[in-house]
């Protein structure tokens, strides 16, 4: 045993917990992993008998056997609720995790994308046998043009990062049509790697662009930066400090001026949808995120979407396929870079697009409605903002209020205290809320971002509140050694992160079963 | 006889006739914290004075290590393959990362001594 | 509004704790020319009912692919979900939750990815899987980018079997990223022999098993080529159940797998949201994209599992990162484990015989239907048929009669009339053979 998890697991909670004999303990229940629930010829599924046939399945015909586990129905229904009842959701309370917008996911999104008549198509029928689905996506695309003042939006890309790459390659395919040889991106130094890791997958060179002392992208610093090898600037507005850039129109025009084009990274846009709209900034390339914004559900890691509003200038280089419409009112695909679409960039992933995101997105909009929609950023910005001051005396805010919908914090409170900011988030786990996002944004030091999102009630946020500031009290009064060994009441208490990345088990083995019943 | 002399972007360098051992500063891998992979140069290399030279990856970062001078790989330490924690627990010695071939000795004269270096993160903490 | 849980006398007291009038003076940094004061033209909030009403219209006039005989595959194939499947993945605390990055509270998520990952190297015969990717054609493009940059060569070969909505994507990031790609001709014949092309700069060849026609190969020569020219094979699968049959990629000498593994545990949803796998071998580990889940002990030295090497990941690595790719396709990849699960060694198998054996019978008939031929000498649940004549128009006629016969190769390849004759026909085990019937019968009276 390491130095490190010798001194955590010498700290004993106050209330000294039982043993049992099963190794679980009470509703926490141990459970192993499938291959270890293995019953060999046991199967969760009947199927029907094969007809005798002569294969045509050629020469590559499998021989040895895969070593998949069977499992019956009511193992496997066991074991996959067991494990859900380790995970902490938005279901089981406040997430409030920066620029990641944790809303409640209504249930009615789930029921209406599950229809056959959209979860039930091929991606391949003929057009006449899916305008309704096509019909959908042109209303959703509506409503995001409508909401941010674009007149165009590329529906395919299947997440955030992919409508990033979206919104750049068309960028390039822009600078390129120009003959221009502009290949340096800027990217505010406050962005998410994604920025930068989109920028370099388009060809582009990177340069960051600092902020200023209010937190905002430094005007002039950016003006020194343009030039006409500059191609575009990556923004996000709000930005990752949660604060709306005060100068957008001026950095616009200037990025303009320079002939260059400005992205912005929708990631934020919870704190403006319904009142403002990117538009009227003179963004010219934004990507929304449908599983931010628009409440699709995280499941845990994705799928999400990422549809890209684009200008008038970039329109024409939208990926394939495009969504179209004739006269009659008939819907088709766009499929072939031919006619309005000859100049699109090409494709970005196999079909149309996260159809099934698209329904819960667009059950979602209709549900709110346009006067819902400027209620849920106002809210969402309320909260942001009782938070930010009810926490600011004892918590160090990075920036001064008001924030947008998420206020930032960095670690000048825990000073001296020897808790660093990741104790003081393994201690609100033991407080039962997840963590708000530490470290990030890199600018600020330690940094605590937190987005409550609209969904909250006043009562949560009140709960909350109490508990940072009890937790900041303890802090900041020698109680260093509860944050060190927290958390110790979730199922598993902190984890050998340098183990798993020394010596990466990325998988199961049989010959792994044996080293750890041995350990 | 072989003198230590360090880069700012906290690289040791020790020297002997036209041939350096490279690794990083005792300081800059407690920054780091536990060192789970290195990803070093082949041998044969050529590497340029303040570029990259190797990757030194922790758990929650990863960075770049600048070659202190030009000069070509001649061999890689080996031994980081099977223990990255040798970076830690003797960054100064067993935790080298590669050898090189000086290219050009006057570029020794661009690197900090001990005391410098010492002055330098000094101002850092 | 049912979402919002604030009352109005709730955010008056918020208003007057942060010390402002109105919501408009937390607003104060957004220009003037930008505050906007006229609605948007957009209706307003509806409750439930109306809602319903209005999507339900138009997923109306839509023809699910399971109310007539369907015969569609081409990237995308109609199998049963079991009931079980749709039921734990729509549980609050798989679907609300988020990417584990405190795995003390997302245990759940972790050891589901580590099984997923363990399943998908399991069916590959790979030694290790990430946590999946977006979809099999940006699994198959980040393959191409990572054999770039193992073999720090810059062009990929790229076989006129492979999916061409698949090739359209590699060739948009090589546009982009730098590198290029040579492209077989479509490969309708079967002939195609690549062997001669892995030049000294070649990085990968990219291939597809069982390929767009529906043919199935064994790849292990073309492997020892590959690796003799210091290249890789990438091998692409479309229809993953095919593994329940056919030998693994791994066993081929694949050197990365890029699948699209949307028959298992996932509708067809008009094209997404799918689940990309990706699987390499052990020596490329740390050259992989996306995440990966691994095992470790926590502080009371119990087991359990954290996302991990995610200093490749872009939110570390920024501009140096293996991809810009966030999220994986969560959710998909655990209704995959699922249905997986529920299948086993003894069901996975048997899926695949089934598959085999009712688009076998399916051939048969329809190659008895004079002027229709059978292109493929091997297939697994999908082959291509060549007809007397162009086969859009057929499938049009087809839907007209209430039968989604097929995918014409025309609508996926525009510009190539030596193919417009040809039809991709799949059969799953969701076909019946009065679905066979009606089909077999509908096309002889349109032939």
């Amino acid at each position: 045993m390491s130095d490190w998890s010798k001194a955590l697991s010498d700290f004993r909670p106050g209330s000294g917990a039982t043993s049992t004999y099963s190794g679980h303990r009470g509703l926490q229940i141990e459970e192993k992993l499938l291959f270890e629930r293995d019953s060999p010829g046991c199967c969760g599924v009947d199927l029907p008998a094969v007809p005798k046939i002569e294969p045509r399945i050629g020469a590559a015909r499998r021989t040895g056997p895969i070593g998949l586990p069977g499992i019956s129905e009511p193992e496997v229904v066991r074991h996959y609720t067991r494990l859900s009842q380790k995970n902490y959701a938005i279901d089981t309370g406040l997430y409030p995790l920066g620029s990641c917008t944790m809303k409640h996911n209504p249930r009615l999104n789930e029921k209406l994308a599950r229809l056959p008549g959209f979860a039930d198509l091929h991606p391949m029928q003929p057009l006449e046998t899916v305008q309704g689905a096509l019909e959908l996506i042109d209303t959703l695309a509506n409503w995001l043009k409508i909401l941010t003042g674009m007149p165009a939006v590329a529906m395919s890309p299947a997440a955030g990062a992919q409508g990033e790459l979206c919104g750049m390659m068309a960028i390039r395919a822009a600078v390129d049509a120009k003959g221009e040889a502009r290949r340096r991106v800027l990217v505010a130094d406050s962005a998410h790697g994604t920025n930068p890791a989109t920028a370099v997958a388009c060809g582009f060179t990177v340069d960051s662009v600092p902020a200023n002392q209010q937190g905002r992208v430094d005007l002039a610093a950016l003006k020194a930066q343009l030039g006409p090898d500059v191609a575009a600037l990556m923004l996000t507005n709000p930005n990752t400090c949660g604060l709306f850039e005060s100068e957008i129109v001026e950095i616009a025009e200037a990025v303009h001026a320079a002939g260059a084009y400005l992205y912005c990274d929708g990631a934020n846009f919870n704190a403006i949808v319904g009142r403002v709209r990117p538009g009227d900034l003179g963004v010219d390339a934004m990507h929304i995120n449908l599983h931010k914004t628009f409440s699709t559900p995280h499941g845990g890691g994705g799928p999400g979407s990422g549809p890209v509003v684009l200008s008038a200038a970039l329109a024409r280089f939208a990926p394939l396929p495009w969504v179209i419409q004739d006269e009659s009112g008939r819907f088709a695909l766009a499929d072939t870079a031919e006619g309005d679409a000859a100049q699109s960039f090409g494709r970005l992933k196999a079909f149309h697009g996260q159809m099934g995101m698209f329904v819960r997105a667009l059950a979602y909009m209709m549900s709110h409605g346009a006067d819902g929609l400027r209620q849920v950023s106002s809210d969402a910005v309320l909260n942001a903002n009782y938070l930010l001051a009810s926490l600011k005396d004892v918590m160090s805010a990075a920036f001064d209020g008001p924030c947008m919908h998420e206020a930032l914090f960095d670690d000048r409170f825990l000073k001296d205290t020897g808790v660093t900011t990741l104790d003081f988030a393994k201690a609100l786990l033991d407080e039962g809320f997840h963590p708000m996002t530490v470290y990030f944004p890199l600018v600020v030091h330690g940094a605590l971002l937190i987005e409550p999102t609209e969904t909250e009630s006043k009562a949560t946020l009140d709960r909350f509140i109490m508990v940072l500031r009890s937790l900041t009290s303890d802090a900041t009064s020698g109680k260093g050694d509860k944050f060190h060994a927290a958390p110790t009441l979730t199922p598993r208490r902190r984890f050998d992160e340098t183990r798993a990345a020394r010596a990466p088990v990325l998988k199961w083995t049989k010959q792994a079963e044996g080293r750890m019943a041995a350990e | 006889m072989s003198t230590t002399h360090y880069a700012k972007s906290h690289e040791w360098i020790r020297i002997e006739g036209d041939i350096a051992t490279v690794g990083i500063s005792p300081y800059a891998q407690q920054q780091l914290g536990d060192v789970v992979f290195v990803e070093l140069p082949q041998p044969g290399a050529t590497l340029v004075r303040g570029k990259e030279a190797a990757v030194v990856e922790s758990v929650k970062a990863a960075s770049e290590v600048y070659a202190p001078v030009s000069g070509t790989v001649i061999e890689a330490n080996a031994a980081l393959a099977d223990d990255p924690s040798l970076v830690n627990q003797d960054a100064g010695g067993s935790g080298w990362f590669f050898k090189l071939k000086l290219s050009d000795t006057a570029e020794i004269g661009e690197l900090l001594n001990e005391d410098d270096y010492t002055a330098l993160i000094a101002e850092l903490e | 509004m049912r979402y919002l849980p604030l009352t109005d006398a709730e955010r008056q007291d918020m208003l007057a704790v942060i010390g402002v009038s109105s919501i408009d003076a937390l607003f104060r940094d957004v220009p003037a020319s930008a505050v906007r004061h006229e609605p948007f033209p957009l209706p307003p909030h509806q409750g439930e009912l109306e809602v319903e009403r209005a999507l339900s219209r138009l997923a109306a006039r839509n023809v699910p692919a399971g109310s007539v005989p369907s015969f569609l595959g081409a990237g995308a194939y109609r199998h049963h979900v079991p009931a079980t499947v749709d039921y734990l993945i729509q549980r609050g605390e798989f679907l609300t939750a988020y990417t584990p990055y405190q795995p003390e509270v997302s245990q759940g998520t972790l050891q589901a990815l580590f099984e997923f990952q363990t399943q998908v190297a399991m069916i590959t015969g790979m030694d290790v899987a990430n946590a999946s990717m977006y979809d099999g054609a940006s699994a198959a493009t980040e393959a191409v980018l990572m054999a770039n940059r193992v073999t720090r060569r810059g062009r990929a070969i790229v076989s006129g079997g492979l999916h061409p909505h698949y090739r359209a994507t590699i060739a948009t990031h090589a546009h982009f990223a730098g590198f290029t790609i040579e492209a077989a001709a479509p490969d309708a014949a079967g002939t195609e022999d690549l062997g001669d092309r892995i030049g000294p700069d070649v990085a990968c060849v990219v291939v597809q098993n069982p390929d767009l026609f529906g043919r199935v190969r064994d790849y292990s020569d073309l492997a020892a080529q590959c690796h003799a020219a210091g290249a890789l094979l990438v091998m692409v699968v479309t229809e993953i159940i095919s593994l329940g049959l056919i030998k693994s990629p791994g066993e081929m000498g694949a050197d990365i797998v890029a699948a699209e593994g949307q028959s298992l545990g996932n509708p067809l949803n008009f094209g997404g949201p799918y689940v990309g796998l990706f699987a390499t071998r052990e020596k490329y580990v740390r050259q992989m994209p996306g995440r990966l889940a691994g095992e470790t002990t926590d502080a009371d030295g119990r087991r359990g599992w954290v996302l991990t090497l995610s200093t490749r990941e872009q939110h570390i690595r920024r501009e140096k990162a293996t991809s810009n790719i966030c999220t994986n396709a969560g959710l998909c990849a655990l209704a995959f484990s699922i249905h997986l699960a529920l299948l086993g060694e003894t069901g996975f198998t048997q899926l695949a015989e089934l598959n085999h054996a009712y688009a076998v019978s399916l051939a048969d008939r329809l190659a008895a239907i004079p002027g229709v031929s059978v292109l493929n000498e091997s297939f697994f649940n999908e082959f291509t048929l060549r007809l007397p004549t162009a086969s859009a128009p057929i499938v049009d006629a087809l839907a007209a009669r209430g039968i989604l016969g097929g995918v014409p190769l025309s609508r996926l390849y525009s510009d190539a009339p030596d193919l417009a004759n040809l039809l991709l026909v799949t059969a799953t085990e969701t076909n019946t053979t009065a679905d066979m019937d009606a089909f077999v019968a509908a096309l002889q009276e349109l032939i």
